[in-house]
């Protein structure tokens, strides 16, 4: 695919990236949505909001998160420095806490005091639990059974920060049908209640909405490495589930040309479909690369041939979902990001190799990009740079690793 | 004139409130379906939805999900469902409502659908997810076709929105009684009553209420200020608790004239007007 020369990634006023996005919803959430659409769009030229917003990030979530020089990683590349965006360093462990915090804030302004939240791996859930118990909110998370048993410790967590966990037994019970249930309790609920989606996909302005809290990554560490080294990177690289830990990394270096943007969905343990979430695999028979609707927007998504939604699979429940952030969608499709894939068994590779040569466990969702990273790096002078975002930490998925290294 | 609007003349002329059945193609199984097609028509139907099962309906709660189950376990697909109502159709003569979600027809091709569901004897179609803004492609394909785009609306929508979606409706508006999911319900609610008069004011077409209407006493309540009834899940309740039974049509048959049987006109009406 050509490389394209955008210089800016933003939607139209109804939150289409071109095809991809915008809203399809049951009609009884467009008043919802409209009305948070507009309260955000309020917030988000509000200096105070981000004062208060920024203030929070810094002195409850630890923010600015570090940029960590990964020398010993780059020795085994041998090639361009390694740079790992510590997101793991976060409060509650993961990047989630980012967008969680600031929606809190837009929940508080907009007066509703039920926050629901899906999760899949657990973290976006914490991080929901967590900022509703600091601002006194009545907390509602839907997670899959089948991820309620591979996240054991995370659902602890939010129960220990008095959310309910509801269990979903739907379908394969994991981070999709988590999202229907969600959606289902707030068209239900919806006059009291607050939505407060993990991942930059869902309809308008959720897409939106989610990246802007997210994009304090790529600012801080566009900052950093210019600080660090004198110059940008020449690549990004992060993982992709639905999308928000890579577009909060991307969007403030999408107008510098010299910068790859590098995406990488879960590649599971086989190609056909089912058995992966790579939602642009390239194989004829992995169901990659189709455009449809699903949870209200219209991006890329794994289906059959009559447009059922398709399992997926991936080692990591953050990953494990069979749509695509429409913006990924649609800097996909002008190529101005590419989008790999990486193994199940590459990411526990790469995790293996983070612990043990940087002393750090990442989130197995994180660790499908270090290895494509390696890869990267070694084709690359050593004069140059590239940044991996570290998008959580590993201690929840130790016990997994744990059992699958027994058998 | 659409034949949907046919109809609604008809229940006008006559003074009844209108019977709208739902069932999801291919639940419990295609056969069974296309046979439930016909014996609610003659139960007294003024106009059927069919259901395209999906494996992910957000709007539905737990019986239509379960019923949306059971089809894809059979491999039931749009183009089967298309099928089933041109099976029906010749034995019937009452317009059916294709109801699906966005994916399943988004997939299959919009002038294709169009054509093959004109083709099946489709009237109409409702699509629960895709809002006006994001359907006029659609709606003007299907209205090409002369399919009657049905659009939805909720106690929480705007009057501005009202307006609109009045605007791009053809054949009936269909008001959602309630924020939520579809399932029967003990009561119903006095939002649906509101949302009608407030449908009224800034459109011309009939009004059906739906979601939650399950007994004679909802539709009778429902037929004082709405044009029809829709009774889903109530009505695949029935079709999942006899889904074993020999002669489960039957008795879904007699469910449905229960519904009807405080309005006797109604039944003995509608069966004149369009059994053939």
């Amino acid at each position: 695919m050509q490389r394209s020369t955008i210089t800016t990634s933003e939607p139209d006023e109804n939150g289409h990236w071109g095809q991809f996005g915008g809203r399809y919803v049951p009609e009884t959430l467009v008043a919802p949505l409209d009305e948070l659409t507009k309260e955000f769009t309020r917030a988000r030229h509000d200096a105070e909001f981000w004062r208060e917003l920024d203030q929070r990030l810094r002195g409850y979530c630890g923010r600015p998160t570090p940029l960590f020089h990964g020398q010993r990683l780059t020795a085994h590349a041998g090639g361009a420095q390694i740079y790992l965006k510590r997101e793991d360093l976060s409060h509650t462990g993961s990047h989630k806490i980012n967008n969680a915090m600031g929606q809190a804030l837009l929940s508080r302004r907009m007066g509703k005091r039920r926050i629901i939240a899906e999760t899949g791996a657990g973290q976006h859930g914490v991080a929901t639990a967590t900022v509703c118990a600091m601002f006194g909110l009545q907390c509602i998370i839907y997670m899959g059974a089948e991820d309620m048993r591979r996240q054991a410790l995370n659902v602890f967590r939010m129960r220990l920060l008095g959310a309910e966990v509801a269990a979903v037994n739907a379908g394969a019970r994991t981070l999709k049908d988590a999202i229907n249930e969600a959606l289902r309790d707030w068209v239900t609920n919806v006059h009291d209640t607050y939505y407060l989606l993990g991942s930059a996909l869902g309809p308008h302005p959720y897409p939106l909405m989610v990246r802007e809290f997210q994009r304090v990554i790529g600012r801080e560490a566009r900052e950093q490495i210019l600080s660090a080294t004198g110059r940008l990177p020449r690549a990004l690289i992060a993982c992709v589930g639905g999308g928000s830990n890579s577009i909060g990394l991307f969007h403030p270096f999408i107008g510098d040309q010299s910068v790859r943007l590098i995406g990488v969905e879960a590649g599971g343990r086989a190609d056909s479909l089912g058995e992966h979430a790579a939602r642009f695999h390239p194989t004829a028979a992995s169901g990659g690369g189709r455009i449809g609707v699903l949870h209200g927007t219209m991006s890329y998504v794994l289906q059959n041939d009559t447009g059922q939604i398709a399992t997926t699979h991936s080692i990591s429940a953050g990953l494990d979902y069979a749509a695509i952030g429409p913006e990924h969608a649609f800097l996909h499709d002008n190529g101005r990001a590419e989008y790999i894939c990486a193994s199940d068994a590459e990411a526990l590779e790469g995790f293996t190799l983070c612990a043990e040569l940087e002393g750090i466990i990442p989130a197995l969702e994180s660790s499908h990009a270090i290895i494509p990273a390696v890869r990267i790096a070694r084709e690359l002078p050593q004069s140059d740079a590239i940044i991996v975002n570290l998008s959580g930490r590993g201690d929840k998925d130790a016990q997994l690793v744990a059992e699958l290294n027994i058998r | 004139m659409s034949r949907i609007r046919d109809t609604f003349a008809g229940l006008k002329r006559t003074g009844r409130g209108g019977f709208i059945p739902f069932i999801t193609a291919g639940d419990p199984d295609l056969a069974t379906s296309e046979l439930l097609l016909i014996e609610l028509a003659a139960a007294g139907a003024d106009i059927i939805e069919l259901g395209v099962p999906f494996s992910d309906p957000v709007a539905d709660g737990e019986v239509i999900q379960r019923a949306s189950e059971r089809a894809l376990r059979n491999g039931v697909t749009l183009r089967d469902a298309l099928a089933c109502v041109a099976h029906a159709k010749q034995q019937i003569d009452v317009p059916v409502v294709l109801f699906s979600y966005f994916n399943p027809l988004l997939q299959f091709g919009r002038d294709r659908l169009a054509n093959e569901a004109k083709q099946a004897g489709v009237d109409a179609v409702l699509v629960t997810d895709l809002i006006p803004e994001e359907a006029q492609a659609w709606t003007e394909t299907l209205q090409q076709r002369e399919l009657d785009p049905i659009f939805l609306v909720a106690p929480t929508t705007s009057d501005e929105r009202l307006v609109r979606i009045g605007q791009q409706a053809r054949g009936f508006i269909y008001a959602v009684s309630r924020a939520g999911v579809t399932g029967a319900r003990d009561e119903m609610t006095h939002d649906a009553e509101t949302l009608v008069r407030r449908v009224r004011m800034v459109s011309d077409l009939p009004v059906a209420v739906g979601f939650g209407v399950s007994t004679a006493e909802h539709l009778r309540e429902v037929w004082r200020f709405a044009d029809a009834a829709v009774v889903g899940s109530a009505i695949v309740r029935e079709i999942e608790r006899l889904k074993t039974a020999p002669d489960l049509v039957q008795r879904v048959g007699k469910f449905a004239r229960s519904l009807l049987a405080t309005n006797q006109q109604n039944v003995g009406d509608s069966t004149a007007l369009h059994l053939p």
